[in-house]
């Protein structure tokens, strides 16, 4: 297995250490290591069944892990719920999203987390921020941030989704298949998207299953297979075909200089 | 080329247009046609761009009030033209302080409708309250009118809160508990009234509720006063988005709705104010009247204004994202059969006090079908998330507008009642046909 990759001029935001987690009989999660570091898109890829949903749901506080060790900016930290996570600054954007249709933009993106004042609902302090938040995130393409989520496109909705974990100042966004449903210009959006946070200093789980989305977005890559963590190096190491030979075997005879130029080796065991 | 994935993905990506669920449907209409998905929503800044937008939404099942708006004026026109006593002064007030039960066990039944649940016991429920405000005020144990209504109320609301209880702690459908309600209030009421019994209500209060109306100069000042304070909150608002350049609502509409408000308030009072008696003269702005706009006020506050509110919408447009949110949903489940309950209540004493008694001839029954009736024709959607109490007035409106204009025809209630079905299922293929249109556009 290979050693967690350090550049020298990023801070790790979240480290795990040989964490397990099994559910009944089946070892969902085997001693898994991960580094997320600030700044950086990380790619989680693997095939179905590797174990890429229960490793999030750990970091996200679903899952409790069995053994194993989160560190969360150099501290020990123990997720028991969504809501010790998000305390931490670590926000989920689910595939389904988790967004009412029959609420307009401002009302989803502070649900559950209202303003009052007097008792009532400060509307107006709320829509400033949410248009502030999607300004910051050159999220431009909505008319009307009063309009209701359902008259919104696939891509909006999942920009309205990520603004919304970006306003309670995450630092951490994990990203499940964010563009699973969408077409090429939607993807291209919610790419770009993706690029900004990490260029906020965020850090950035990804979970997708298109490579071609992988190779445009991430800084570095993961690699689940069965379980265990198999690969996890800067994307440069990485080419398709080491990424399906380590997803499908757990490892690879090629390296990614016959790929790409950088002539970097990939190091996986 | 990556081997893995691809196939699926260029297979979504080139068969948007056989959507193979709704996310996806979604993401084609937009591509297909940018600009007309989000059309409604442009920001209007005048009259006119709002009306073209209010007809868009319509015809994208977004239908709000305007419909039923519609169908009140042609159901004026149909029993005006029959019988020129249909808008006399003295039956419109009659009509209101019949509808005035419709609305606001309607007004109960939003609150379970707007979580896309139903609440089928409120009519007996209802029934409940009447009796015990009767029973309390009567002359055996003598309570104050107050009292007994504040009695009967909290009962009213604990039921409520009880139905909520169980549908939310054990998991089962609202219908089945609800329906367990509607038939074992209507036993508890059987049992207090006895077979064929009926209870008197002996308080002149009790009985002035719904029968007895304020002074000619006390309902002007009652309705300015409203208007004044609604033109003042409207304007204000209005006002401050405007200054800190939100979202807002074109001036010129904001004008229009003050003066809606303003005429309907100034009709109503002279349509009171006229004298409606035969042999001794009656007038004036009916009790009934002003208890109904209370309501519609304190709860369109509750669920407009509030965190309450809004998680009610919440619960009924994606309860997985309400919960997700940190939204306890039981609670707000709960709270919302027990608001529900507590209106019927309310409710129950009106329908008591309009017969100056509770028999067994309440129909809790047909009471709540024609409930959740009026609230679908109003506007408000059976599959939750979508509705406001102002629905429940107009829908309330249109069933006693039926009900009273075929009664002044002389028309038998069999053939009312296939009416009143009829317009249900009216209002409700409209909406149906109109969620279709938006869908397959």
């Amino acid at each position: 297995m290979p050693e967690s990759q350090t550049m020298a001029n990023s801070h790790e935001l979240l480290e795990l250490y040989k964490v397990s987690k099994s559910f009944g009989p089946v070892q969902s999660l085997a001693d898994v290591d991960l580094t997320i570091p600030l700044a950086k898109v990380t790619a989680l890829v693997g095939d179905n069944g590797a174990g890429k949903s229960s490793l999030v749901k750990c970091i996200a506080g679903i899952h409790s892990a069995d053994s194993g060790e989160i560190v969360f900016e150099g501290k020990h930290i123990k997720l028991k719920s969504p809501r010790d996570a998000a305390d931490l600054g670590i926000e989920t954007v689910y595939q389904d999203l988790a967004l009412c249709d029959n609420l307009d933009i401002v009302q989803n993106m502070f649900l559950g987390r209202e303003r009052t004042r007097k008792g009532l609902l400060d509307e107006d302090s709320m829509e400033q921020s949410a248009k502030e938040t999607l300004a910051s995130l050159s999220v431009t393409t909505v008319r009307s941030i009063r309009q209701p989520v359902a008259s919104l496109s696939g891509g909006q909705r999942q920009a309205v989704a990520v603004a919304k974990a970006v306003m309670w100042n995450a630092k951490l966004v994990i990203m499940d298949e964010p563009t699973a449903a969408l077409g090429v210009a939607q993807t291209r959006m919610v790419l770009d998207l993706v690029r900004r946070l990490a260029e906020r200093g965020l850090g950035v789980l990804i979970i997708s299953h298109n490579m071609n989305d992988v190779f445009e977005v991430a800084d570095r890559i993961a690699v689940l297979r069965l379980g265990r963590m198999v690969a996890q190096e800067d994307v440069k190491a990485f080419d398709r075909q080491i990424i399906v030979d380590l997803m499908t075997t757990g490892s690879s005879t090629r390296t990614a200089a016959k790929a790409n130029s950088h002539g970097i080796e990939s190091k996986e065991n | 080329m990556a081997p893995n994935m691809q196939p699926y993905e260029s297979a979504l990506d080139t068969n948007e247009n056989q959507p193979k669920d709704d996310i996806v449907a979604k993401v084609a209409e937009d591509d297909a046609l940018p600009a007309a998905a989000g059309a409604n929503y442009v920001e209007v800044n005048t009259l006119s761009e709002y009306i073209s937008s209010s007809i868009s939404k319509v015809k994208n099942g977004d239908s709000g009030i305007l419909p039923v708006l519609v169908g009140l004026i042609i159901i004026a026109i149909i029993f005006q033209s029959l019988n020129s006593n249909f808008l006399s002064a003295g039956n419109l007030v009659n009509l209101l302080s019949q509808g005035a039960v419709y609305i606001m066990l309607a007004l109960g039944e939003i609150y379970a409708l707007l979580l896309g649940e139903i609440d089928l016991s409120i009519g007996y429920v209802a029934g409940v309250a009447g009796i015990i405000t009767a029973q309390l005020a009567s002359a055996q144990h003598n309570w104050p009118w107050w009292a007994a209504i504040i009695v009967a109320l909290l009962v009213a609301g604990a039921i409520g809160a009880i139905q909520g209880t169980i549908i939310t702690r054990v998991g089962l459908p609202s219908f089945v508990v609800t329906l367990a309600g509607l038939l074992g209030w209507q036993g508890v009421m059987l049992l207090i009234l006895g077979n064929g019994g009926t209870l008197p209500i002996s308080s002149n209060v009790l009985n002035d509720l719904a029968n007895a109306s304020i002074t000619p100069t006390a309902g002007w000042i009652v309705i300015i006063a409203l208007v004044a304070v609604y033109a003042a909150i409207t304007l204000a608002r209005e006002f401050r988005q405007r200054k800190n350049s939100l979202h807002h609502t074109p001036a010129s509409l904001v004008y229009f709705k003050i003066a809606g408000a303003a005429i309907a308030g100034v009709v109503l009072v002279l349509i009171s104010n006229a004298n409606r008696g035969v042999l001794v003269p009656i007038e004036g702005l009916p009790w009934v009247v002003l208890i109904v706009i209370a309501f519609v006020a304190a709860w369109s506050l509750l669920l407009g204004r509030t965190k309450y509110g809004r998680y009610v919408y919440a619960v009924g447009g994606n309860g997985e994202a309400a919960r997700r949110g940190g939204v306890n949903l039981a609670v707000i489940k709960t709270i919302a059969f027990a608001l529900a309950s507590f209106t019927a209540g309310a409710a129950g004493i009106l329908y008591a006090s309009r017969l100056r008694s509770v028999s067994t001839s309440l129909d809790g029954g047909t009471l709540v079908l024609y409930a959740v009736a009026a609230a679908v024709i109003g506007g408000t959607s059976l599959f939750g998330g979508k509705g406001k109490p102002i629905h429940a007035v107009l829908g309330g409106i249109v069933i006693a507008g039926i009900d009273n204009g075929m009664g002044l025809l002389g028309i038998s209630a069999a053939l009312r009642l296939i009416v009143t079905g009829l317009v249900l299922l009216a209002a409700v293929v409209i909406d149906a046909l109109a969620r279709r249109g938006k869908t397959t556009r």
